[in-house]
C-alpha cells in the first residue's frame, strides 16, 4: 500500500488537490452562512477566469499559437447557455438540471465555432492567426450586439435567471477541476507531446508524421469548448450578459494571465488567474473613475517586461542566473552534493530546446575535435 | 449622384486606411512583425493636436507637424525599448510585447487625458457644391494629401538609397547586412516614417469627425491592417489598394440600412475570407517557408 502512494507523482495532482481543499474549505464556510454574499461572487468570478486562463494556457502556451478571440468564444457560451436556460425554465425548473444542460449546449456551440473558425483559419499562423482569432471576436461581439431585444437582448443585453447563488460557486470550482483533469491529461499524454512539439518545430514535428492540423484543431476546439462553459458560467453568476464585456480587451486580460503564470505552466495559469482576479475586484472599489487606469497601465508593464525578461537573446546568461529556481535553490539549505549527479541535471526536462543550443552542445570553441592532431611528445 | 458621393466619402475613408496600412506593411516587411501599437500611435498624435489646439498657437498646420515629430520619436522609442531587445525572439513573443505596448499607450493616454472624448476642430470646411455634387471639403483634402504623401513615399523607396535599402532589408535581411546596409538604422527608419503616416492619418480622421479618445486608434488600426493584408501584406501598392478597397465597402455597407450595424463584422469577414482563399493577398508575393 504504501509502495502504491510512493509511485504517484504527488506533483502531477498537487493543483487538484489544491483546488479541492479550497472547494470543501469554502464551500463548507458557506454552508454555514460565514461567506459573505461579495466573497462568493469574488469565488465564481476566480473559478471562471481559472477556466479562461486554462484554457487559453493550451493555446497559447503548448501549441504556441496565439488566440485573441477567446472572450469571443466565452460570448458565444454565456449568450447561448443563458439562452438556453432561459428556455429551459419553464420545462425543467431552475434547479440543477437546466444548468447542466444549458452549460453543454454553450459549451458545445463555442466548441462547434471554434472548430468551424478553426477548420480553415487553422492553416494560417502566428501573426494572421491572431489576427483572423480578433476578428472571429469582434464579429461575435458585433453580432450579439445588433440582435433584437426579444433573441438576444440587444445591446441592453440579456436577462439571465441567476442560479441558487450559494452553490453555484462549488459548481463552477468542480468545473475547474474538470477543466484541469481534460487539458493536463491532454498535455501529459502522447497527444500532448505531439502538441507541444509542434510548439517547438512545426515543420520537424510534420516531417515526424504528426498530423499538425487536426491537434491544432483538436486543441482549438478543447480550448474553445472550455471558454464556452466559462461563458456560461459567467452568465449564471451575472444577471445580465452584456456584449460589451467581451470585448478584445478581455481577451487581453486573460492573456496576461496566461503570460503572467508562465507560458506552459497550467499551475501558473491558475495562480496568476487568482491573483488577478482577486486585485481586479479587491481594487475595484479603491480605484474609482479615471484612476482604475492605473491597474490596466500596470498590466501592460507586466507583459511588457516578463516577456522581453523571457524572451530577450540578449538576457539568456542573466535568465539562467536570475530566476525564481535558483532563488528558491539558496534558500533549500541542502548542498548541491546531496544531490545525485544524475538527478541534478535530469530533474527538470527541458521542454523547449532550440536548434543551436542543441548543435552547440558538443562544439565549445575549446573542445574543437581536430582529427589526428600530432600530440607533441618527448621533451 | 448618391451613388458618387458614397464612393468619395469611401475612397477619403480609404486613404485613411491606407495610410495607416502602410506603417504595418512597411513595418511587416522589413521588421517581420505585427506592430499592433501602431493603431495607437495614430491616438497619440491626435492628442498631440488636441494639445495644440487647445494652446496659443492653434493652428491645425503646426499641430500636424508637432504631430508628426512626436509620433516619430514615439515610434523609435518603442522599437528601441520594446521591440528591439526581442529580435530573434519567437514571433510570438513579439507580438505578446506589442499588444502590451498598444495597451499601455493606451492607458496612459487615458491617465493623462481623462476617459471622456475630447472635441478637437481643427477647420471648419462646410461643403462643396458640384454641379449637384454635395462634397465636404475634408474628403478632398484627405484624398488630395493622401495621393501626394503615397507618391513622394513611392518615389522614396524606389530612387533614393535608404528605400532602396529598405527594400533590400525586406528581401533578404542577411544579405542586406552583408552588403554593408545597416539593418539596425533601416528598421529605425521605417518606424519613424510608419509613425509620421500613422500621425497624418489621426489628422485626417479627426478633421472627418472631431471626438477624440484613447481608443481612437484601436479600430481603425485593426481596419488598415486587414486592408494591409487585403493588399497583400509587405507590398505599399497593395496596402493602398487594400486600404481604398476597405473604405468604399465601408461607405458603402453604412448606406444600407440592413446591414449598416453589421459594418465591422463584414469588414472582418472580407479579411477572414482573403486570408482563407489567397492568404498573400492581392498584390503580395507567396513566400515558401524553409526550413
Amino acid at each position: 500500500m504504501a509502495n502504491m502512494f510512493a509511485k504517484i507523482k504527488w506533483k502531477h495532482f498537487i493543483n487538484y488537490i489544491v483546488v479541492a481543499i479550497a472547494m470543501i474549505v469554502f464551500g463548507v464556510m458557506s454552508l454555514t452562512g460565514a461567506l459573505s454574499s461579495s466573497t462568493v461572487y469574488l469565488l465564481e468570478k476566480i473559478a471562471i477566469a481559472i477556466i479562461l486562463a486554462v484554457s487559453l494556457s493550451v493555446v497559447v502556451g503548448f501549441l504556441g499559437e496565439l488566440s485573441l478571440g477567446h472572450a469571443g468564444f466565452m460570448c458565444i457560451g454565456a449568450y447561448l447557455g443563458g439562452k438556453a436556460s432561459l428556455l429551459l425554465e419553464p420545462v425543467m425548473g431552475d434547479g440543477f438540471l437546466t444548468l447542466i444542460v444549458s452549460m453543454i449546449v454553450g459549451g458545445a456551440i463555442a466548441a462547434l465555432c471554434g472548430a468551424v473558425i478553426g477548420l480553415p483559419a487553422l492553416r494560417l499562423k502566428g501573426d494572421y492567426l491572431a489576427i483572423v482569432t480578433l476578428a472571429f471576436g469582434e464579429i461575435v461581439r458585433s453580432i450579439f450586439m445588433n440582435t433584437k431585444k426579444e433573441s438576444f437582448g440587444g445591446s441592453l443585453g440579456l436577462e439571465t435567471p441567476r442560479y441558487d447563488k450559494d452553490i453555484l460557486f462549488i459548481i463552477a470550482f468542480v468545473f475547474v477541476l474538470i477543466t484541469l483533469a481534460v487539458l493536463q491529461n491532454l498535455i501529459r499524454s502522447k497527444h500532448g507531446r505531439a502538441i507541444t512539439s509542434i510548439r517547438d518545430n512545426e515543420i520537424a514535428s510534420k516531417a515526424t508524421g504528426i498530423n499538425v492540423t487536426k491537434y491544432k484543431l483538436i486543441v482549438f476546439t478543447i480550448s474553445s469548448f472550455f471558454a464556452g462553459i466559462a461563458g456560461v458560467l459567467y452568465s449564471f453568476s451575472n444577471y445580465t450578459v452584456q456584449s460589451s464585456k467581451f470585448s478584445y480587451n478581455y481577451s487581453i486580460e486573460i492573456l496576461v494571465m496566461v503570460v503572467l503564470g508562465g507560458m506552459g505552466s497550467i499551475n501558473g495559469s491558475i495562480i496568476a488567474a487568482t491573483l488577478i482576479t482577486f486585485l481586479d475586484v479587491k481594487l475595484q472599489t479603491i480605484l474609482t473613475g479615471d484612476l482604475a487606469v492605473l491597474q490596466d497601465l500596470f498590466y501592460a508593464l507586466v507583459l511588457i517586461i516578463l516577456v522581453i525578461y523571457n524572451n530577450a537573446p540578449a538576457l539568456k546568461g542573466f535568465r539562467e542566473t536570475h530566476n525564481l529556481k535558483v532563488l528558491l535553490d539558496r534558500f533549500r539549505k541542502h548542498s548541491p552534493a546531496d544531490r545525485k549527479d544524475d538527478e541534478a541535471k535530469w530533474d527538470r526536462v527541458p521542454t523547449k530546446i532550440s536548434m543551436d543550443e542543441v548543435l552547440s552542445v558538443d562544439l565549445q570553441p575549446q573542445t574543437t575535435y581536430t582529427p589526428d592532431k600530432p600530440k607533441k611528445e618527448g621533451k | 449622384m448618391e451613388i458618387i458621393e458614397t464612393l468619395l466619402n469611401g475612397m477619403s475613408i480609404g486613404s485613411t486606411y491606407a495610410m495607416i496600412a502602410l506603417g504595418y506593411t512597411m513595418v511587416y516587411g522589413i521588421a517581420k512583425m505585427l506592430n499592433f501599437a501602431h493603431g495607437d500611435v495614430i491616438m497619440v498624435g491626435g492628442y498631440m493636436l488636441f494639445i495644440t489646439m487647445a494652446s496659443a498657437l492653434s493652428n491645425p498646420i503646426i499641430g500636424l507637424i508637432f504631430a508628426v515629430v512626436v509620433c516619430m520619436i514615439l515610434g523609435i522609442t518603442i522599437e528601441k525599448i520594446a521591440y528591439k531587445p526581442l529580435r530573434g525572439a519567437s514571433p510570438l513573443a513579439v507580438l505578446i510585447t506589442a499588444i502590451g505596448v498598444s495597451y499601455l499607450l493606451q492607458s496612459t493616454a487615458q491617465m493623462i487625458f481623462g476617459s471622456a472624448p475630447k472635441m478637437v476642430i481643427l477647420l471648419d470646411l462646410g461643403n462643396i457644391e458640384f454641379g449637384g455634387l454635395k462634397v465636404p471639403v475634408y474628403t478632398l483634402i484627405t484624398l488630395g494629401c493622401s495621393v501626394v504623401i503615397m507618391l513622394v513615399l513611392s518615389l522614396f523607396v524606389k530612387y533614393t538609397k535608404t528605400g532602396r535599402a529598405m527594400i533590400a532589408v525586406s528581401e533578404d535581411k542577411g544579405a542586406a547586412q552583408l552588403m554593408g546596409i545597416n539593418v539596425n538604422g533601416i528598421i529605425t527608419i521605417t518606424f519613424a516614417i510608419g509613425s509620421a503616416l500613422a500621425a497624418f492619418a489621426g489628422f485626417f480622421m479627426l478633421l472627418k469627425s472631431p471626438s477624440l479618445s484613447n481608443t481612437l486608434g484601436a479600430m481603425p488600426g485593426i481596419k488598415a491592417f486587414t486592408a494591409a493584408v487585403i493588399g497583400g501584406i509587405g507590398s505599399i501598392p497593395g496596402a493602398m489598394l487594400g486600404g481604398l478597397l476597405m473604405g468604399v465597402v465601408e461607405a458603402i455597407s453604412f448606406k444600407i440600412p440592413v446591414i449598416a450595424p453589421y459594418t465591422d463584422a463584414i469588414e472582418f469577414l472580407i479579411l477572414i475570407v482573403i486570408l482563407l482563399v489567397r492568404p498573400s493577398g492581392i498584390l503580395g508575393r507567396k513566400r515558401r517557408e524553409k526550413v
